[in-house]
């Protein structure tokens, strides 16, 4: 993991650079790469619903590829050149190193635009920034997954954390809801994760239609499905915000306590840096000191679900 | 720091021969409200003649000097299917004058923001090592609150400060280069009488405050209020127009808007101030309005000033300038909606006055 981090000392503003020309640091250093972003050729785009697609991309430098490297969790910036950058977090797994697949959901200017591309196209991605699920914390524990929607895509990472490194964890329950069949993503690895890495994955839809096999209802009437060992679960949940509220007060009502329950939360980013504050809830800002946080700096944090 | 004392006359003439051979920015009158007092803004000027020195406060900050309202952030230029990111700073050397207390203290929390966090910010970097800080104290206006805020002295941010003591400038250096221009000039180092006279003029300065706010675990009453209907009363007022943001000396929010050039061979990242009591503020993508209520933004500005920066920096944002208050198209001020809540579960219906004091 590298440290972005460059700390200037107040001592070191002393205006003594007054009268000088541009500053030294007009050059590519390592502080530089919050701007600059790593050029990434988009080698495959898989349509996942109407609405979503799976963007992967390959960062093209091969030294730059190296020295990319995020923990489950984290989020990008995307940058489409003329049109903007979005946050999006990323899905795969932070041991692949040749590419970076993100799941992208058609909402607004930037991602409708990125809906045109073909692949070969190059995009410039910045970061990875922000915080990350605990997972060397987590190990010897329960895991329990939470996601609804969409919130599938940042919890795919730890996920493929989890599996990669299965015999850390004990028991893994994924609980998995969306609005109809249609929209569950990832469908073609739901075998592998059941078969080969033994997670115990619960799907259910809101509307089931003639096809669908499995249970309908909201989110929460899986919660009837599982046993809960609170001593020894962690839990992440990602979603839309009303679901937040629903399943962390279930989950708070069990007994898990509230510093083991983990959330990812959604803000309008425009920096990622700390530094627009578009992001900011209270006194937080979700860019570095979220989007993950647990539940207990949430419950303090006003308006955050 | 080195303390030295100048003669007014004499520091006119520095004034004059660092003006004329630097681009420099001095409040200068550029027109008169609608009351018929004088409007004052940080403009360049050409020789010591055109320097308001006895200025009251300007109505924008000196933060545009380091923020511009508009700045290009980084430029795409396209080749076929391929493009090219480049970055470049434009910082020229700029010499501010005139400068008060509170400005150069905003200066000082912009660089603890800007610089001192995870990733500071070269552009920001780039202007504020090329400019020449000036100082000057002066007399406290009937609305300036920067005692409350404890910014009405700054030891710390400018290159010289000039306290006017009768007919000298007691002068404190904080930089060699403030230090080599002075030498072409007749100073001399202060006397038991200067410094005397100075401490008489930093009294002056500190009970000359007609407006106070009571400050005192702000944060926590922030966070006790914070479903208080006193948010909706004001908010009700708030016309979001974003007015206090922009003259604001130490608010820095911005948003990152991305354009072609005409010719379609380039595309443009710019970064724009911003206001979090614009409507769209907290929209994100697929149309949901974190903030969707007036008073929720108003709020929000109040929790950042006064809330958000003392957990993270252990200071509020605020330096008591009340640019924000004086720019106000509502009539909204920062010392009313704060004596407003202090007031609120003292008498919830009945708090339209100012002070606490009069109930």
């Amino acid at each position: 993991m590298r440290d972005l981090r460059f700390v200037i000392t107040p001592q070191d503003i002393n205006r003594e650079g007054f009268a000088s020309s541009v500053p030294d640091f007009n050059r590519r250093s390592e502080i530089m790469r919050t701007d600059m972003g790593y050029k990434c050729m988009v080698t495959n785009i898989v349509r996942l619903t109407e609405q979503e697609r799976l963007f992967q991309l390959h960062i093209i430098n091969p030294v730059e590829r190296a020295l990319f490297r995020f923990r489950p969790g984290q989020f990008l910036m995307l940058e489409l050149p003329g049109y903007g950058d979005v946050p999006i977090s990323i899905s795969s797994s932070s041991s692949n190193h040749e590419f970076l697949e993100l799941c992208i959901r058609k909402v607004g200017h930037v991602t409708s635009a990125l809906f045109t591309i073909g692949e070969g196209t190059r995009v410039a991605i910045r970061g990875p920034f922000g915080s990350a699920f605990p997972m060397d914390e987590m190990a010897g524990h329960n895991i329990l997954l939470i996601a609804g929607g969409l919130g599938i895509a940042p919890l795919r990472a730890p996920l493929s954390w989890i599996n990669e490194h299965r015999d850390r964890f004990l028991d893994v329950d994924l609980l998995y809801g969306t609005k109809e069949p249609a929209q569950l993503l990832f469908t073609w690895q739901f075998d592998e994760w059941k078969m080969i890495n033994h997670i115990r994955l619960h799907t259910i839809v809101e509307h089931g239609d003639a096809g669908w096999k499995g249970k309908s209802g909201m989110i929460t009437d899986l919660f009837n499905d599982i046993v809960i060992d609170t001593a020894r679960t962690y839990a992440i949940v990602c979603g839309p915000p009303v679901m937040f509220k629903i399943v962390c007060s279930w989950l708070d009502r069990l007994g898990i306590p509230m510093n083991r329950m983990f959330v990812s939360l959604e803000r309008r980013m425009h920096c990622g840096m700390g530094k627009c504050c578009r992001c900011m809830v209270g006194s937080t800002f979700t860019c570095i000191d979220g989007p993950v946080f647990d539940y207990w700096t949430v419950m303090n944090l006003k308006e955050a679900i | 720091m080195i303390y030295k004392v100048i003669s007014k006359k004499e520091f006119t003439g520095f004034i004059d021969a660092l003006v004329r051979s630097n681009s420099s920015f001095a409040p200068r009158q550029v027109d008169r409200d609608h009351h018929g007092n004088p409007v004052y803004q940080f403009q360049q000027v050409q020789s010591v003649d055109d320097i308001a020195f006895d200025y009251s406060a300007t109505a924008s900050s000196a933060k545009h000097f380091f923020l511009p309202f508009r700045e290009e952030l980084s430029r795409f230029l396209f080749h076929g299917n391929d493009w090219e990111q480049q970055i470049t700073y434009e910082a020229n050397p700029v010499v501010l004058i005139g400068l008060r207390a509170c400005d150069i203290s905003a200066l000082n929390i912009l660089d603890d923001v800007l610089l001192n966090g995870h990733f500071p910010s070269p552009y920001y970097l780039a202007r504020r090592k090329n400019t020449f800080v000036i100082g000057m104290d002066h007399l406290p206006l009937a609305d300036c609150f920067c005692k409350s805020m404890n910014h009405h002295t700054v030891t710390t941010g400018f290159n010289l400060f000039c306290s006017d003591i009768g007919d000298h400038y007691y002068l404190s250096i904080n930089s060699s280069k403030a230090f080599n221009f002075l030498r072409e000039f007749e100073t001399r180092d202060p006397n038991f009488d200067d410094n005397c006279m100075l401490v008489e003029r930093r009294k002056l300065i500190q009970n000359g405050f007609q407006t106070e706010i009571d400050v005192t675990a702000l944060p926590t009453i922030l966070d006790i209020e914070f479903d208080s209907p006193v948010w909706e009363k004001w908010g009700d007022k708030c016309l979001n127009c974003g007015t206090c943001a922009m003259v604001c000396p130490s608010c820095y929010c911005y948003s990152l808007t991305e354009s072609f050039t005409p010719n379609l061979k380039a595309a443009s990242r710019e970064k724009e101030l911003y206001s979090c009591n614009l409507v769209d503020f907290a929209v994100v993508a697929g149309g949901h309005n974190f903030r969707p209520k007036k008073g929720d933004r108003l709020k929000y500005r109040y929790y950042h000033q006064h809330r958000g920066f003392a957990e993270n920096a252990s200071q509020q944002i605020c330096v008591g300038c009340n640019r924000c208050g004086r720019a106000c198209l509502a009539g909204i001020n920062p010392k009313d909606v704060i004596n407003d809540l202090r007031m609120e579960k003292e008498s919830c219906v009945t708090c339209v006055s100012s002070s606490p004091r009069k109930i």
